[in-house]
């Protein structure tokens, strides 16, 4: 069923029961997210596709659009302003050292630092202790750069089994991202680097395969992440 | 493999939705649960063993490494603070022979922290293993320890007469109630359960004890305040398979312990609560959430559900009509977050606590994936009062809006603390004297996700759904309590419990506590004040469940009440340094490295 919604005061046409993020996309305005996959459950962790939704704030991911919706992406400064705080706290949170990360230029979180303007974040840095994972013979699990966006636990599972191969241990503070080496052993190279190029950051390393791309010629540096965004919506 | 562990999974059918309960069967066994007992059952369930992990570490009781024979958890809530704690706590790590988070020497007895467990009213109280002990001295500490030292049964020291823990006796010698009103709509003695759903069964069909609940003005008593009526009439027309009744009794608001008491006191009014909403959305299985700290419940409960059995309110053909429900305990293991209704779904079907993005609603898609009907204790004990006696008669108490009574669990500075049943429309004042508050300053309602009152400000103020629209728990503190303190217990208690699945809550909360930290170190600036409002507002705008969007309120209400305790404390920057910069603790590092130095040469 097709309805009507405003976003940014633009009245746009939608398919009812689409979320958000996709119905902005469709129509040229880019809502960052790190947790979201078309196409995939939404996960509804990292929050940085917050919006306003009729006045309120809501993760646009998690929120279906409906008839009469009046969304505000880029018109509010308020808004704008908690994205790029989210985004900074993901920064001040754990330890991302972008120039030495074999993930930079294809890491989702650097690239949407980019785009929201983020020069330093506002949080205090944390410099967290994480511990390096490196059991598992095709993958380093670097924790420093952990967002817990669940991307992994949910969606990566043992062929054969149906396991889940990542999981999350503890709660609050003190969770750590954990991966069972045994499952991770039996991975093929191709699950294995789609595991990595799923990770919105560099926590998950391919051991087999990195640093291919030379400065400049890596993914987000080419096109960035907004549009590559919009683009695969627009195809 | 292992005999007990197969006999646990052949128990739950090897269900992994059923994991709490397994790892629970396995800790109480085998007193922890161990690598091998992980394997196993993650063998048998056929998951991961870091998925098993993953339920397991989640819970603040599971442990899955040693920690003693026993386990003794201390509350160590602002309340607990305010009743002599310390002494306890220094008391126990003399008496045990370790501090805290340890186990003594000889591996007898584990020493760890807990947050409320649901005895603000007698504290300060602790968990020994499943039963509780209140209203503790050192003297008291003293003799308790020793008689585990003896080789005694945290059971036996807290139940000498050996009563059965069936009987509701033995709960009372274990806790005491502190009813301190006289039954207005809840709490009425001698009903006769049958009789009240024989009639109610015979005389309505589901719909219309969905009209008499929507007619009734009910609404959950849990803090959120959804009209009862509606829940239901919404949970009859979702389709499912099945459809489930869920009792929340994860009470884990600090300061509330009024369903403590309904549970002891009347806990058929809450299982006929639980029958009412069953026949209204057409359900045939249900589920009493019950936190782990309320374990010394647990077989008294089950043996009310069995009476219910017994005289035909529960299992097939109930009462000679084609209306068929059963009801089982789930138990928690520690979670606060827990109390969120997706998250308390989440644990009941064996995994972490992670609240679910919503919508769908558990009403429409809960437990399993079926409509599921979420009420608290209280909501569901009001439904078996109004099936009883109409929907007018209900109303009649209160006020339009917010009808019937509300259940307060008070605690703090007051002569009486206990549970007080209030007719919505009473002011704060009129409780204030009721519970007899020596000179209140500071008054926290519903737990510190709820509001901070200033009697002198908001002592006209009526409790009722469209102003104090409280959750049961009401903490005093007097005008010798520091309040940025109990403020920052509680951003503290935030952190602690958050899941840590959403990056607000996780990661902000952090620096909203550090923020309160800094300002009573006397090192805060204006500057930090105005971040504190707008990092709130962040939290409170973009957190994923209830946790973190109330996380900020004790910060952001007390700011308002009381802007003059926060002022007190701040400090002009002089010079270029930040007055939050401390130089001693910056170069500290430094002279430990030259201090470690100088020790190698």
């Amino acid at each position: 069923m097709s309805i009507k919604l405003t976003i940014d005061g633009q009245e746009v046409q939608a398919r009812s029961g689409d979320n958000i993020i996709d119905v902005a996309a469709q129509n040229g305005v880019y809502i960052p997210s790190l947790c979201y996959v078309k196409g995939k459950p939404c996960l509804g962790t990292c929050r940085t596709c917050s919006v306003k939704v009729n006045g309120r704030v809501m993760a646009a991911c998690t929120m279906p659009v409906s008839d009469g919706m009046e969304i505000e992406v880029n018109d509010d400064a308020e808004i704008v302003d908690m994205r790029k705080a989210l985004v900074e706290l993901l920064f001040s949170e754990g330890n991302h050292n972008c120039p030495s990360c074999e993930k930079s230029g294809r890491c989702e979180l650097q690239a949407t630092g980019y785009e929201v303007g983020m020069m330093v974040s506002r949080f205090p840095y944390r410099f967290t202790p994480r511990v390096v994972d490196h059991a598992s013979k095709t993958i380093f699990l670097q924790r420093d750069r952990c967002i817990f966006c669940q991307r992994c636990v949910d969606m990566v599972r043992d062929k054969k089994t149906g396991k889940k191969i990542f999981s999350i241990k503890s709660r609050g503070t003190h969770a750590s991202i954990e991966i069972d080496a045994e499952l991770a052993n039996k991975m093929s190279p191709e699950q294995v680097r789609a595991a990595s190029d799923l990770c919105p950051v560099g926590c998950i390393i391919d051991k087999t395969q990195g640093y291919d791309d030379p400065i400049g010629k890596r993914k987000f540096e080419i096109k960035s992440i907004k549009e590559r965004a919009l683009e695969k919506e627009h195809r | 493999m292992n005999v007990e562990i197969q006999s646990v999974l052949s128990c739950y059918s090897s269900d992994k939705t059923r994991l709490m309960d397994m790892l629970w069967d396995v800790q109480n066994q085998q007193g922890y649960i161990s690598d091998k007992a992980i394997t196993q059952l993650a063998d048998g369930l056929k998951m991961s063993s870091d998925d098993v992990r993953e339920t397991l570490t989640f819970y603040h009781f599971f442990l899955d490494k040693p920690f003693g024979k026993h386990q003794v958890y201390l509350c160590n809530t602002v309340i607990a603070k305010m009743n002599g704690y310390h002494e306890v706590r220094e008391a126990l790590e003399q008496e045990i022979g370790c501090s805290f988070n340890r186990v003594d020497d000889s591996g007898l007895i584990g020493l760890g922290d807990a947050n409320c467990i649901g005895l603000s009213d007698q504290e300060p109280a602790m968990m020994v293993d499943h039963v509780v002990f209140t209203r503790l001295t050192p003297a008291k500490v003293k003799d308790i320890i020793g008689q585990l030292k003896q080789g005694k049964s945290a059971d036996e020291i807290a139940n000498p007469d050996e009563v059965l823990n069936t009987k509701q006796d033995y709960v009372e010698a274990i806790v005491d109630a502190n009813l301190r009103t006289e039954s207005r709509v809840l709490f009425k003695p001698n009903r006769d359960y049958k009789s009240i759903l024989q009639k109610c069964l015979d005389t309505n069909i589901p719909e219309d004890v969905i009209e008499m609940i929507t007619e009734s003005n009910l609404r959950g008593r849990g803090g959120a305040g959804f009209p009862t009526g509606l829940k239901w009439k919404m949970g009859r027309e979702a389709e499912g398979a099945e459809k489930y009744v869920i009792c929340n009794a994860d009470e884990g608001e600090p300061g509330t312990f009024k369903d403590r008491v309904l549970l002891s006191h009347s806990p058929k009014d809450v299982l006929l609560g639980m029958i009412a909403a069953a026949y209204a959305i057409g359900s045939r299985h249900g589920i009493i959430y019950l936190r782990a700290e309320y374990w010394y419940l647990k077989e008294f409960l089950q043996q009310q559900i069995q009476d219910f059995r017994d005289d035909g309110l529960l299992g097939k053909q109930i009462l000679g009509n084609n209306f068929e429900f059963d009801i089982r305990i789930q138990m928690g293991a520690g979670a606060y977050v827990c109390g969120d209704e997706t998250a308390l779904i989440e644990s009941c079907e064996g995994k972490r606590g992670t609240p679910r993005v919503k919508p769908p609603y558990p009403i429409q898609q809960g437990y399993l994936g079926m409509p599921t009907s979420v009420n608290n204790v209280e909501t569901l004990a009001c439904a078996s009062r109004i099936i009883e006696e109409g929907a007018t008669w209900f109303s009649a108490t209160g006020t339009d809006e917010s009808t019937g009574t509300r259940l307060l669990s008070v605690s703090g500075d007051c002569e009486k603390p206990g549970i007080y049943e209030i007719e919505w429309g009473t002011t704060l004042n009129e409780v204030m004297t009721m519970i007899g508050a020596v000179d209140p300053k500071y008054v926290q309602i519903s737990g510190p996700a709820g509001d901070s009152l200033s009697v002198e400000q908001d002592g006209d103020r009526e409790f009722c759904y469209s102003d104090l629209s409280c959750n049961g728990s009401l903490m005093v503190f007097d005008h010798t309590r520091d309040i940025l303190e109990i403020v920052r217990d509680y951003s503290e208690f935030f952190v602690e419990e958050s899941c840590g699945i959403c990056v607000p809550c996780r990661a902000g909360g952090v620096d909203l506590m550090h923020k309160m930290e800094r300002i009573i170190a006397g090192r805060g600036t204006q500057q930090d004040l105005e971040e504190i409002t707008t990092w709130s507002n962040l939290l409170k705008g973009t957190s994923r469940c209830g946790l973190g969007t109330a996380a900020p309120n004790p910060i952001l209400a007390t700011l308002d009440k009381f802007p003059e305790v926060y002022a007190e404390k701040l400090v002009v920057q002089k010079g270029p340094l930040l007055p939050s910069f401390d130089m001693d603790e910056a170069m500290s590092a430094h002279e430990l490295a030259v201090k470690n130095l100088m020790e190698e040469e």
